[in-house]
């Protein structure tokens, strides 16, 4: 069998050349049925995915379109409200529906791309501080306290206030902001691994560092590093709502969750659905994302994954 | 017999924040082709810092060789393991010598799959395909006594007893057929009957395969039944090596002679407590200027205080670092 990413590192897939793809499917379905609060993570994340990917075909309205007849409008639920706008309109008359749709697209673009960056690049880094060690290390790790002891929101607002308010900035900002996190824990962990009887093991059958590294090193990284990623992801759909919140993050025309809260904000008393329901937005993503990495740690280790609860 | 590796005065250090140990004081013996060499020594007298230093695979620092040589024959020719570049110690270890590891669970890679493991060198050494070295890992599970090999080449470590992961550690370290093979205490995490059964599985994989084995232990029962040879080490210190039934009816290094009066006997009713050798082994952080032994040895006298004791042949090849000669009761009398 031809050397997969997937087989490699023996993550979900258990690496086996008897096994088609279908059984694999069949096992991580499994998986997921053993622990349900997985599967309900996973449904609910899957369901944010799909809105995020096929907003244009599911919203009922233009999110940025505005009818002020239909202005301040309550949710379908409640006495004054109508189905023509099932989470009711903001001060502008735009449906929130639509715009809790197309919000999903900035959180996971900035969750997924934020943690992305921070994370190839965070192993890199933290592979070659731990690895190589001395000097390299010393100066790696000054310049990721430097990141750390920097005062975050301050240095968002001057980094936001310079360069404007974009979504690449954002996401960069996010990126760089967390690379000490994954620095850190691939860091510990290769100085943990480097000195593990299988590494001395291969090094006695001859293998040389390049080996080591990507076979033994890598492939036991990947556990903690995913787990850690879904959580910083959710992390980072906070910190964006925040932002949002206080209108540094996209421009305002860009309907995102954290603007559509930082809108509520002035109606929270009078209109108290234009605030609450983005709100809601988050803590269902985030929600998502934290029992989805639970699972994902419960998972990836084989030597858990065979425990029948 | 033709000699296969040859250690001279091997002497190497561990530069410590606190000082510098010297774990191994001059350690000199020959390992000849296709025999089984033992090597005895309680904890910490630099059994296995020998066979890995030969490796490289002590970190250094903090670990430095400060003297000495490994010649290592191939097809007659020596060549010096100690000076040996990184490169050309890729290409031994595994395929010219393999090492099996004490603690088989840490020694494997929790994430991979134990077939996988062992066509690793197969691949390295031997430029195996992935699926050429899938069957050749299969045979070895085979070989080393795992049933239903097939199955089991996909399992992962956690999913092996711990006697099948010492053989699949024996597997991994003869795949490439290697010449020597260093066994590090490879029975001691084991219970009794498991180890009788990788002591057998070394024994028959080493006729058949015509292997010559170094096997580090503290068991001298697992010794009698495994060893040609028997290299004693004490504090760093090769004090005695013979012919195994040699040096079990004629010890001649009082310790040695301490060791086997320590073992217990079930034959023997009268003695109720299990005899021991008074004291602890030496500081290692000073450099040995006389005898190691001396502070514990019942039979020590002013000599001994004076200088490290050279090799005395004792029989035929036997050899033993004292002073005192203790088949005749009486100090030597060479100086």
């Amino acid at each position: 069998m031809p050397e997969t990413s997937a087989d490699a590192t023996g993550l979900l897939v258990d690496e086996t050349p008897d096994r088609t793809f279908r059984q694999s499917l069949v096992y991580v379905g499994r998986l997921f049925w053993r622990d349900k609060t997985g599967l309900v993570g996973l449904i609910m994340f899957l369901m944010v995915v799909f809105s995020a990917i096929f907003a244009p075909w599911i919203a009922p309205y233009d999110p940025l379109q505005q009818d002020l007849r239909a202005a301040k409008t309550p949710p379908a639920w409640t006495e004054k409200g109508s189905f023509d706008h099932p989470l009711g309109t903001d001060n502008l008359g735009r449906d929130i529906l639509s715009r809790i749709i197309y919000g999903s697209r900035v959180s996971l673009t900035v969750g997924f791309f934020g943690v992305l960056i921070a994370c190839s690049l965070g192993l890199t880094i933290g592979l070659i501080s731990g690895y190589v060690g001395g000097r390299t290390d010393n100066i790696i790790m000054g310049g990721v306290n430097l990141i750390l002891s920097l005062p975050y929101l301050v240095f968002v607002v001057f980094i936001a206030a310079i360069l404007g308010r974009s979504l690449l900035i954002v996401i960069l900002i996010f990126a760089f902001t967390d690379i000490p996190i994954f620095v850190r824990i691939t860091r510990g962990e290769v100085l943990r691994i480097r000195e593990s009887g299988f590494v001395e093991a291969a090094l006695s059958i001859g293998a040389k560092r390049r080996r080591i590294i990507f076979r033994h090193i890598l492939p036991n990284l990947i556990g903690p590093l995913i787990t850690i990623a879904t959580f910083e992801m959710s992390a980072m759909i906070f910190y964006e709502a925040g932002l949002g919140f206080l209108g540094l993050s996209v421009p305002p025309s860009v309907p995102s969750w954290g603007n559509m809260l930082a809108v509520g904000r002035k109606y929270l008393t009078i209109y108290p659905w234009i605030a609450t329901i983005p709100g809601l937005a988050i803590v269902f993503t985030g929600l998502a994302m934290n029992l989805l990495g639970d699972w994902l740690r419960d998972v990836i280790d084989p030597r858990l994954r065979r425990v029948k609860k | 017999m033709s000699t296969i590796l040859s250690v001279r005065d091997l002497t190497l250090r561990f530069h410590t924040f606190d000082g510098v140990v010297h774990a191994l004081n001059g350690i000199s013996f020959d390992v000849q082709a296709g025999e089984t060499l033992a090597i005895v020594g309680e904890s910490g007298s630099g059994k296995s810092v020998t066979m890995m230093s030969l490796l490289h695979l002590l970190p250094m620092p903090p670990a430095r060789i400060a003297r000495g040589e490994a010649l290592f024959y191939t097809n007659g020719t020596p060549t010096d393991l100690l000076k040996m570049s990184r490169a050309d110690m890729h290409r031994v270890r595994g395929a010219q010598i393999g090492y099996i590891f004490q603690d088989a669970l840490s020694a494997l890679n929790p994430v991979m799959t134990v077939g996988r493991q062992i066509g690793e060198s197969l691949v390295m050494h031997l430029g195996m395909d992935a699926e050429t070295a899938r069957k050749r890992a299969i045979d070895l599970l085979d070989d080393v006594g795992i049933p239903g090999a097939r199955a089991r080449y996909r399992n992962y470590p956690h999913q092996f007893s711990g006697g099948m992961r010492q053989r699949a550690m024996i597997a991994i370290a003869i795949a490439c057929n290697p010449r020597m093979v260093i066994a590090d205490e490879p029975t001691t995490a084991l219970d009794v009957t498991v180890q009788a059964q990788i002591v057998e599985l070394a024994k028959r994989i080493q006729r058949e395969r015509g292997m010559t084995v170094v096997w580090i232990t503290h068991d001298l029962g697992v010794v009698a039944g495994i060893a040609d040879r028997v290299l004693v080490m004490y504090a760093g210190c090769p004090v005695e090596i013979a012919p195994v039934d040699d040096l079990y009816d004629h010890p001649q290094h009082p310790y040695t002679r301490g060791l086997l009066s320590a073992l217990p006997r079930l034959d023997d009713r009268s003695r109720r407590d299990l005899a021991s050798i008074q004291g602890a082994p030496p500081d290692m952080m000073a450099s040995p200027r006389h005898c190691q032994f001396a502070w514990r040895c019942p039979y020590v006298f002013d000599r001994c205080w004076k200088a490290v004791p050279p090799y005395y042949p004792a029989g035929k090849g036997h050899a033993t670092q004292c002073f005192y000669d203790l088949e005749n009761g009486r100090p030597r009398t060479d100086a």
